[in-house]
């Protein structure tokens, strides 16, 4: 085992930061499914990576500019279409204050 | 197979042979669909039997994966949170079908937001193998596989991040391909890990695979990781003369079945006897693959999933309340305890105190498995060894422990985190179900990966093998 196992405190820190909500009854599940699969994942520290550069992409690619120039894009209405909620032309969002 | 079917297409009807689809589909068992585009699909039909045109697909049905947007026909990943999400657009490999005269005839299952490897955490159930209704069909891409293993469409397209075309297509019996990243466009393809996921081909031969890669592969600016450039894989060339062939001594041995290891033993001997050479190799990182790819794949989803919230669409429930409280109702409802768990994972690893731990030593990893490729690929031209470990498994055999799920992908996640190009072809059987070779080669040296499958096709019969459900 390792220092930092998830209880289940963690789990509800984590629902909170992925908006998640995490109902009681799913905790002890979570739990257990979440350090078994950290400890796979801590296989990672037995590769020594002394020296070595993370990779973000496998394709090099340099910045990649192009004129700045307006296009065709879709209308407000098309935009609006599939929003559940919306009202005079915007989303409508839940009270944030 | 598909430039036989525009043939007969031209002294035939379109109409008739899309209305055929349309009654084997409703009749079928596979539940590989989960929407049918038929009275746009038949009337585009009719359009092509009326004036043809010079579309290189004009009139060729075609099955889209639910996570690849489609101007007016429903995409919802397979998730409740996005279900009724009708795109206001195309995605780029669907306007490039379009422009060759493709008539896209529905949408496939696919596993939530393509996390998972059985097609089994699919909101509309789990797709079924057509070699074995009781086994799974592989995925992500599993309706994608079924539908053409199953001969409910000539053609589709799938997209792979870990796998999820070239796992289907081994369980199936079909060719599925990974194009390097960057060569086709993900503009409209629903990000689940975007430094990993390509679109690609899934069909019932090489030539196929080659000519849906000629119309969707090329540069597109809306894709920034776009690769410039536009490549021909049409004709293919034949032959293995002279070709080498490296066999990476970890996609052997352990934890790989046995009828599964003889399957593609037998195809390596084919390919030598065809005049390749072979010599073992070592990918000395292949042990560390899965994890790093899946802390990855976790941590880009979790930002790439943020998205959905109810707000522009998908899911809202009742009563607004305050911001917070709304959004996590929305997701704890919408999503299926796959994606939550990879978002919650994908979460954590990416938290104050664990980014170093987890993030950032599984992209230190992904370097070093990388450069594993790049150096085998000094001595030889091409990798061969298994798709997957094992065959298709039963529905329901792994669903309930995660873990065992994700080692089953050991052989195709290394592919994608080095960005490299592989395919998967039909190499035979295990008991009564099929066996997929996988041939890995450089980046953007598809050709290769090509030839060496369609010459080995040729040389063999398994691509004409048929599921009984036909």
């Amino acid at each position: 085992m390792w220092d930092d196992m998830i209880t289940r405190v963690d789990v509800e820190h984590i629902g909170w930061l992925a908006s998640i909500k995490i109902e009681d009854d799913e905790k002890d599940k979570l739990v257990e499914q979440f350090n078994s699969i950290l400890e796979y994942f801590h296989q990672l520290d037995e590769v020594d990576t002394e020296g070595v550069e993370p990779t973000y992409r496998v394709v090099e690619l340099a910045n990649i500019f192009r004129e700045d120039v307006a296009c065709p894009s879709l209308s407000q209405e098309e935009a609006l279409r599939n929003a559940p909620r919306r009202e005079n032309g915007y989303f409508k969002s839940p009270r944030i204050v | 197979m598909l430039m036989e079917l525009r043939e007969q297409l031209l002294s035939g009807s379109a109409e008739d042979y899309l209305s055929k689809l349309f009654l084997k589909i409703e009749r079928s068992s596979l539940n590989g669909f989960t929407s049918l585009a038929r009275e746009s699909a038949l009337q585009q039909a009719r359009e092509f039997d009326k004036n043809p045109g010079k579309g290189r697909l004009a009139g060729v049905p075609i099955a889209i994966k639910e996570c690849i947007s489609t101007k007016g026909i429903e995409t919802n990943c397979s998730s409740n949170i996005l279900r009724g999400y009708i795109p206001p657009y195309d995605a780029h490999v669907i306007q490039q079908l379009k422009a060759e005269g493709a008539i896209i005839m529905g949408k496939t299952n696919m596993d939530e937001f393509a996390m998972g490897s059985s097609t089994e955490t699919s909101c509309f159930g789990p797709t079924r193998n057509p070699w074995d209704l009781d086994c799974v069909p592989g995925g992500s891409s599993g309706g994608s596989a079924a539908v053409v293993a199953g001969g409910e469409a000539p053609c589709a397209l799938g997209s792979d991040t870990g796998g999820s075309v070239r796992c289907p297509a081994s369980f199936c019996g079909i060719v599925g391909l990974k194009p390097t990243y960057g060569l086709v466009s993900r503009y409209g393809l629903i990000a689940y890990a975007n430094s990993l996921e390509q679109i690609g081909p899934l069909t019932r031969t090489v030539e196929d695979t080659a000519l849906l890669m000629e119309v969707i592969a090329g540069h597109d600016e809306r894709d920034t990781t776009s690769a410039e450039g536009k490549r021909s894989y049409l004709p293919i060339k034949e032959g293995v003369s002279g070709l080498k062939i490296g066999i990476p001594r970890e996609y052997f041995g352990e934890g790989v079945n046995k009828e599964v290891e003889r399957a593609v033993w037998d195809a390596i001997n084919t390919l030598e006897g065809l005049g390749a050479t072979w010599k073992e190799v070592s990918l000395p990182h292949t042990k560390h693959a899965l994890a790093a790819y899946y802390v990855i794949a976790m941590s880009e989803a979790s930002s790439n999933l943020a998205r959905f919230d109810g707000l522009r669409y998908g899911l809202r429930l009742g009563e607004d309340k305050d911001w917070h409280t709304t959004f996590s109702d929305i997701r704890a409802k919408g999503f299926g305890p796959e994606a939550k768990r990879r978002i919650l994972l994908g979460t954590y690893a990416l938290s104050a105190g664990y980014y170093g731990r987890y993030y950032l030593k599984a992209l230190k990893v992904r370097t070093l498995i990388k450069e594993d490729f790049l150096r085998a690929f000094k001595d030889v031209d091409l990798l061969a060894g298994p798709t997957m470990p094992i065959p298709a498994f039963r529905i329901g055999e792994r669903i309930n422990d995660p873990l065992s799920l994700y080692l089953a992908d050991v052989f195709t996640v290394p592919i994608n985190l080095a960005g490299v190009p592989a395919i998967s072809v039909p190499c035979g059987f295990a008991g009564h179900l099929p066996v997929g070779l996988q041939l890995i080669g450089r980046h953007f040296d598809e050709a290769t990966v090509l030839q060496a499958a369609h010459t080995f096709e040729k040389a063999t019969f398994f691509h004409e093998k048929m599921p009984e459900v036909i």
